[in-house]
């Protein structure tokens, strides 16, 4: 069973629709007993650090993501909530992996929100990234991203470079929406879901 | 880099999706979700929706057809149409939406603006704008889902538009009127204004005829995206060859 972490976001139907399609219903669920008897996690979001946390709170989810061992993908403000902190706020957030979430910075051409498809360049080889080509597109809308560090298996550049996906251990995060990003989102889901 | 987008504009009025000429005159062209799915097989980057009869009738689009466009198709959509609170635009992007486009409502109660992007990120939060020229500037027109409503506004449009940039929307599309439907190229000086005060993604809207013409609005006016209906509707322009066109262009495309 996959559960989908109902967080109140609002790419949640997005994301349960997305499985669907794949043909594996995920469960959209706030009950810690089944969010941790689930064989994999999904943590969606979209919407402000604050707002995401204050959800995990109000739900008492807080340590129950902290503690989580199966594979464990964040999308978008989902991943952005596994660092420690988000300039967004500024809020704490659950500390998993280390860095501060930044705002992006606009320029002339770069526009802020960050919104549309965009390229990745795989930092460190996985299985969540096979099959991808390196002209692979994928949809982004954000205005704040994490930093590169050890844990970062892909980065995009949009002004500068920030973290696209990350993993530590069980757990994995992307910045984009593979829901919204067609069959290479689509792989990309498939993929996460062989994780073993 | 980050690519350019190609988006189609569904009109949809009584749940078919229609096109008129200069706002007016509407002809049903087909099914929401029968379009909805050939676009995103042509290779479209995003859809936006808008319920042209919404805002002007004073009520808000159904979530019924929101949810049945999210369960088929996998690129991002946007949906418009008469959204004036939050437990409305909750409701839509809770039916699958990524994004509201507010438009009227925004006009009648700037904020709105703020309230959404507050609740639900500004990446969420996408600004309506129809602008028509009059005397050499140009002016934000509401209500224009019906010509007997539509009326002027106190706005100029550059100044509207920076103040929905500071309230805090995350995209603004232009719709320039006096281009639409008509196929003789988006409006670049206008645009190319309009570029130049935002921050946020500019979507240029109305006028789109050829190959070139969105070809020139990405390259002279420097917009994020490229909104068109009736070329779609009519495959006088195909997605497909319009982005391999492109590219051969040197515009970023994904294809």
């Amino acid at each position: 069973m996959l559960a989908i972490v109902d967080s109140g976001g609002a790419n949640i139907a997005s994301v349960k629709f997305a499985l669907e399609r794949l043909g594996v219903p995920g469960e959209l669920t706030t009950d810690p007993e089944v969010i941790r008897a689930a064989e994999r996690v999904i943590l969606p979001g979209v919407g402000s650090a604050a707002e995401g946390m204050k959800r995990l709170q109000q739900r008492g989810l807080v340590d129950c993501v902290r503690n989580l061992r199966q594979p464990t993908l964040g999308i978008c403000l989902g991943m952005q909530l596994l660092f420690e902190e988000s300039a967004e706020g500024p809020t704490r957030t659950l500390g998993l992996l280390p860095g501060r979430v930044a705002r992006l910075s606009n320029s002339p051409g770069i526009q802020v929100p960050h919104m549309g498809w965009n390229t990745l360049r795989v930092e460190r080889a996985s299985p969540l990234l096979s099959g991808f080509a390196g002209d692979t597109r994928f949809y982004f809308v954000h205005s704040f991203a994490a930093p590169l560090n050890e844990f970062t298996l892909a980065s995009a550049e949009h002004g500068s470079r920030f973290a696209a996906v990350v993993q530590r251990g069980n757990l994995y995060g992307v910045q984009f929406h593979p829901e919204r990003s067609g069959a290479a989102g689509a792989q990309l889901l498939r993929n996460f879901l062989a994780l073993t | 880099m980050l690519a350019r987008r190609i988006i189609p504009c569904l009109d949809v009025r009584g749940g078919q999706v229609v096109k008129g000429v200069r706002f007016r005159d509407h002809v049903v062209v087909g099914d929401i979700i029968e379009l909805a799915r050939r676009y995103r097989d042509e290779g479209a980057d995003e859809l936006v929706f808008y319920d042209i009869t919404a805002s002007s009738d004073g009520r808000t689009v159904s979530t019924d057809w929101v949810t049945r466009v999210a369960r088929v198709i996998d690129i991002p959509f946007c949906v418009a149409g008469g959204i004036r609170s939050l437990d409305e635009a909750r409701s839509i992007l809770h039916s699958g939406a990524d994004k509201i486009s507010i438009n009227s409502p925004a006009l009648e109660n700037p904020d709105l603006i703020g309230a959404l992007a507050a609740e639900f990120g500004s990446q969420c939060v996408v600004i309506g704008i129809d602008s028509l020229e009059d005397s050499g500037d140009y002016f934000v027109k509401q209500y224009t889902g019906d010509p007997t409503k539509t009326r002027s506004t106190r706005w100029r449009t550059l100044d509207w538009v920076r103040e929905v940039q500071r309230r805090g929307a995350g995209e603004v599309v232009l719709n320039c009127m006096n281009q639409d439907g008509v196929r003789r190229g988006y409006d670049l000086a206008q645009l190319s204004s309009v570029r130049a005060v935002l921050t946020i993604p500019l979507i240029a809207s109305g006028g789109a005829g050829t190959p070139e013409h969105f070809r020139d609005v990405f390259r002279v006016a420097g917009v994020d995206g490229a909104l068109a209906a009736s070329v779609f509707h009519t495959a006088a322009i195909r997605i497909p060859d319009l982005k391999a066109w492109l590219r051969t262009q040197q515009i970023p495309i994904r294809l």
